[in-house]
């Protein structure tokens, strides 16, 4: 089924179940221990033993010689796979932009050189101590600050250079009477889930199984398939829960790579999980920017002239982090200029992380509005709201499809008490605590992707939804249970949903923010072909009966769902052209306020508040849950997560837990959520977009700003750890 | 982790005396240390004497008008005692703010004094590192090193000692009793008892090989007011950049030792002389010797600003 027009009015106006706060149907499950993560899913094959992964203990460099003699002798020790086993590095799946395994070269730290196999997971643990491994090192390149001024331009749409003009803007930022030129740093930073990636992997002759840890089951598929040089049809990916991915389980990395290759080495499946210091090093991270924003404007706060650049480093060259995306799209503004830069790194490899891009662009340019505002002496929500414009900004011909961003800023204000904030920084006091609030504006897009699914009637008046969708713990089981409740005309309880699975119809799965809109929408088609399929397997027209109660009404007629006895029917979301007439996005007004220690210069978060504007709400409870948990991720890229790069032997240094810090329990107070009840008829039937990743664009500079207001110290090195500006704080008496 | 034999000591004595007798031996306390650096190949140890049966675990008033603190009381314990609460207020409230609930229900006394530095080469063994191999080098001095130590450092190390407890037993002129595998029993005093790196900084404290922490003793209550405060980059869960334990009188005087900024708990009793002329005074003379890096150079001002804050608290 294609959406091909904005859609009308439809059932999902009416709707009793979706839109409702509706409790996880998964919960009891994972509350009691009885969703199995993908490295406890002890009963999906007999005969498992534990692989351990060897990390490169060199940044860039090649392997002269590896001795795993005394590994191989080690007990419980059923088998030791190398890299030096192949010739060449595997092919890369999906954006790898480092071979997973295989070859002499190493291109980064902690990359998979090794995997020892054996009955338990301490034997292979100790055997892998056992390898002796000789490297020769070579130089690298680690030091993104020292890279970026050489750096080309990045790839942009279609390959071309990543660099957007509209108007002239040398020209209007000279002549602007009120301007601001700023340069920001964000820091390399870890997803930090607390599920590691994990892989279970069993052969079957030629068949292969991974119960792994995955956001994305098609990709997954088809990358595998590439990498191990096997056909994708030989690929069954199992992944029904996800302890949490952010990004990084968006692609194959080396767990489900190595495990498989051990369990064929070995003849019986192999489960691997990988330690926390290679969940840093091995895998990938979102990257560190410098990012140069420079804005010129009107006495009256009227932007003339907008220019964000930024840069970013990879292995490779490819695939940085684009701090400008939301550039284009927030404010007004007839002179832009947006640039992206990549230099080449030899790093750990970087990628998406939760709002790749986005999130660190609110950072630069949600404090450099802060910065305007007070060059214009005015109030940072006028100055936004001022420079809202009436179609896209960098694409004029573009119209929103909706879009309430005046109303988050003017509501949330309101909410938050803004009124009693002190212009003037420094001015706020409670004892030794310098008070102060911050505002930004946020932005995410709201894309949707081809989705399908399969819907099964089970004969006893339940159904059962199939398709391959993730539920990364956002929820995703839970809307899709309402959406085909709804559609079905039945209680939410009898709906049974099944994820993950391969073997389903493909989804658009979970990333980008496009999972619950997109995934709803494919629940939907398959339940209008169920529908058609009831009405003629009992004679009725599908089309214009009313499902309701477990019942279905048609003229006089009257059925009870179970009359169709068992009927399965699939179905398939595609999204038509005219989206592409309109920008889709979703926007919030985030606010913060923060105490800092006028002693110590301890930052303490008082109090948040996001208002969100992402269409029809599916779920308000989860829905709050996405929202809150990117707003302490957003404390913590603002506050405290720095991925130490040692830049002699080009690896993050602080690669656990307890070195990269993320906030705990007592750093979190009260966060509140307002959605606003909109629509947005443009993106599915259902009109409602993700939150997931409207979440972290925007508090971060919320908590920044708030912290200058505080103290009047502006610090544009994130994170705001307190050695940044000790020193000037105010003499304590 | 490497392969190990395990026994259960039936008393202190016989406990240092197996330790002594046999290479690559250690004790085993409450493990959330030892276990997690075995786990990484960091320490290996061939055999492991565990203590807990050792009926180590009172608190008991001294003939002096003191504590004396079995080695294995657990944090929790020590932490919640209520003389302790009541007459030692500062080693309560630096206990308190270390570690979680769960890791302090298992931490000892004996195993807290020990814990072994969070400098991050230490923790990984493709880095060099001295005082997990002696002679390998350093890779903190010249690397990542925001978080360790600022005075008392050699060219060999620069890591921290990084516990609060011993922070305030510091102040609290404590002295610990151990026991010689030969059976003879000794005290040393807090103030000695761990050591600065110089040339040889894989020897943490003064500990021979074999000896046993039996207790650790508090001389009678001093009075005061009893302040831990501890600065850190998250609220809580974190070892400290810089803490400062403190014991100051209504007078202005009083003991204060730093946490998070030498190899062991920094108190300079001339330095502290100068408390009644402020914060700025005692820190400009603890710190007279400081040779920070670029990236800890901080801790010195926060140092400073930290006891400013606890010198204001104690004001009331
Ligand atoms: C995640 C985490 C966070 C932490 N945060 C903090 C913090 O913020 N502040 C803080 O101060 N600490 C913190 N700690 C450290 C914690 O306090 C120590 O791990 C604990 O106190 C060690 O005690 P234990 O009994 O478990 O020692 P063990 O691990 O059993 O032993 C430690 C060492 O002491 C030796 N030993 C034990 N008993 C004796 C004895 N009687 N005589 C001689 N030698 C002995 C052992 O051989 C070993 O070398 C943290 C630990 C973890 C894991
Ligand atoms: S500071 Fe000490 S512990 Fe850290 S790397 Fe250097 S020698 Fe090792």
């Amino acid at each position: 089924m294609e959406f091909n027009a904005p859609a009308g009015e439809n059932l999902f106006d009416k709707a009793k179940i979706v839109g409702k706060s509706t409790p996880r149907i998964d919960g009891p499950l994972k509350t009691t221990g009885k969703a199995p993560y993908a490295y406890e899913r002890h009963d999906v094959v007999a005969g498992q033993v534990y692989g351990y992964i060897v990390g490169a203990a060199i940044a860039k460099g090649r392997i002269v010689s590896m001795d795993t003699a005394a590994a191989r002798k080690a007990p419980g020790v059923v088998g030791v796979i190398s890299t030096l086993d192949h010739a060449k590095p595997l092919p890369p799946g999906m954006q790898n932009n480092a071979p997973l395994f295989g070859g002499a070269q190493v291109a980064h730290y902690h990359q998979a050189i090794a995997c020892v196999i054996a009955e338990t997971f301490e034997q292979a643990r100790s055997a892998a101590a056992l390898i002796l491994t000789r490297y020769d090192r070579a130089p690298g390149a680690f030091d993104l600050a020292r890279a970026a001024p050489d750096a080309p331009l990045a790839k942009g749409d279609g390959g071309k250079p990543d660099r957007a003009t509209l108007g002239d803007f040398d020209k209007a930022f000279a002549a602007a009477p009120v301007k601001i030129d700023a340069r920001y740093h964000t820091p390399d930073e870890s997803h930090a889930m607390m599920e590691p990636f994990a892989t279970i992997a069993a052969w079957e002759g030629e068949k292969l199984t991974v119960w792994t840890s995955n956001q994305m089951i098609a990709w997954a598929k088809k990358s595998l398939g590439t990498i191990l040089g096997i056909a994708a049809e030989n690929v069954r990916v199992d992944s029904p829960y996800v302890g949490g991915g952010f990004g990084g389980k968006l692609f194959i990395r080396a767990d489900a790579v190595v495990a498989a290759l051990a369990a064929k080495a070995v003849g019986r499946p192999v489960k691997i999980a990988m330690q926390r210091p290679l969940m840093i090093n091995n895998a990938t991270h979102r990257h560190a920017t410098i990012q140069r924003v420079r804005i010129g404007a009107e006495q009256d706060g009227r932007i003339t002239a907008i220019a964000h650049e930024n840069w970013s480093g990879n292995l490779g060259g490819e695939d940085g982090e684009n701090g400008t995306l939301q550039t284009p799209k927030l404010y007004a503004g007839a002179n832009r200029l947006t640039a992206n830069y990549i230099a080449t790194l030899d790093l750990p490899e970087g990628n998406a992380m939760r709002a790749p891009g986005e999130a660190s662009g609110h950072l630069a340019l949600e404090v450099a509005m802060d910065e305007l505002a007070e060059a214009l002496g005015m109030d940072p929500i006028e100055l936004r709201i001022r420079n809202e414009p009436e179609t896209v900004p960098a694409t004029p011909e573009m119209r929103f499809s909706s879009r309430n961003l005046v109303r988050c800023l003017r509501e949330g204000a309101d909410k938050f008490g803004w009124s009693r904030r002190s212009a003037e920084p420094g001015k706020m006091r409670e004892g030794n605590w310098l008070i102060g609030m911050g505002v930004a504006a946020g932005y995410r897009g709201g894309p949707t992707a081809t989705s399908g699914a399969r819907v099964r009637l089970t004969g006893d008046g339940g159904m059962v939804v199939e398709t391959d969708m993730t539920d990364i713990g956002t929820g995703t089981y839970t809307i899709i249970a309402q959406t085909a409740a709804e559609t079905m005309g039945l209680p939410l309880e009898k709906v049974r949903v099944t994820l993950g699975d391969s073997a389903f119809p493909a989804s658009a799965g979970s990333g980008g923010q496009w999972g619950a809109a997109s995934s709803t929408a494919g629940v939907y088609a398959a339940c209008l072909n169920l529908r058609r399929a009831i009405g003629q397997k009992l004679g009725f027209n599908g089309e214009d009966a009313t499902f309701e109660n477990g019942r279905i009404r048609t003229g006089a007629k009257s059925f009870a769902l179970a009359d169709a006895g068992t009927l399965s029917a699939e179905g398939e979301m595609t999204f038509g052209k005219f989206k592409s007439d309109y920008e889709v996005g979703t926007y919030a007004g985030h606010f913060c306020e923060v105490a800092v220690n006028v002693y110590t210069g301890e930052t303490r978060v008082r109090r948040m508040l996001a208002v969100c504007d992402a269409g029809r709400i599916l779920n308000p409870l989860s829905a709050r849950s996405q929202v809150i948990g990117a707003m302490v991720m957003s404390v913590g890229a603002a506050l405290m997560e720095d991925l130490a790069v040692d830049k002699r032997f080009g690896f993050f240094v602080n690669h656990d837990l307890a070195g990269y810090e993320v906030p705990v329990h007592a750093d979190i107070p009260h966060q509140d959520v307002i959605f606003l009840d909109t629509t947005d008829a443009i993106v599915s039937p259902l009109k409602a977009k993700g939150v997931g990743e409207l979440g972290i664009c925007g508090p971060g500079a919320a908590v920044a700003n708030a912290v200058y207001n505080a103290t009047g110290i502006r610090v544009r090195e994130y994170p705001l750890t307190l050695d940044k500006y000790l020193d000037k704080l105010p003499r304590y008496s | 982790m490497k392969a190990f034999s395990y026994e259960r000591a039936t008393s202190p004595a016989q406990a240092a005396s197996i330790v002594a007798s046999k290479p690559g031996a250690r004790f085993l306390a409450g493990g959330t240390n030892l276990l997690d650096l075995m786990k990484l190949e960091i320490e290996t140890p061939s055999h492991l004497v565990d203590v807990q049966d050792l009926k180590l675990d009172r608190i008991e008033k001294t003939d002096q008008g003191g504590l004396r603190i079995g080695a294995l009381v657990s944090n929790t314990a020590l932490a919640s005692d209520e003389t302790v609460r009541r007459d030692y207020g500062v080693l309560t409230r630096a206990i308190v703010a270390g570690a979680s609930g769960q890791l302090r229900n298992k931490a000892t006394t004996a195993g807290n004094l020990l814990q072994r530095t969070r400098c991050p080469y230490f923790y990984d063994t493709n880095q060099p590192c001295n005082k997990r191999k002696p002679g390998s080098g350093c890779a903190a001095i010249d690397g990542f090193s925001r978080q360790l130590a600022v005075v008392g450092t050699s060219d060999k190390c620069i890591a921290t000692y990084p516990g609060d407890m011993a922070v305030a037993l510091r102040v609290l002129d404590a002295t610990v009793e151990t026991v010689l595998p030969d059976g003879k029993v000794r005290t040393i005093p807090l103030a000695d008892f761990h050591r600065l790196p110089g040339t040889t900084p894989e020897r943490d404290n003064a500990l021979e090989q074999g000896e046993l922490i039996t207790a650790v003793t508090l001389p009678a209550p001093i009075g005061g007011t009893h302040i831990y405060y501890k600065v850190r980059d998250r609220a809580s869960y974190a070892f400290a950049l810089v803490s400062v334990a403190a014991v100051l009188r209504p007078d202005g005087t009083g003991r204060v030792a730093f946490g998070g900024v030498a190899a062991k708990p920094w108190r300079v009793e001339a330095a502290e002389a100068a408390l009644p002329q402020g914060a700025k005074a005692v820190a400009d003379r603890a710190f007279a010797d400081a040779k920070p890096t670029p990236d800890n150079a901080f801790k010195i001002m926060l140092a400073e600003r930290t006891l400013a804050a606890v010198i204001d608290q104690a004001k009331g």
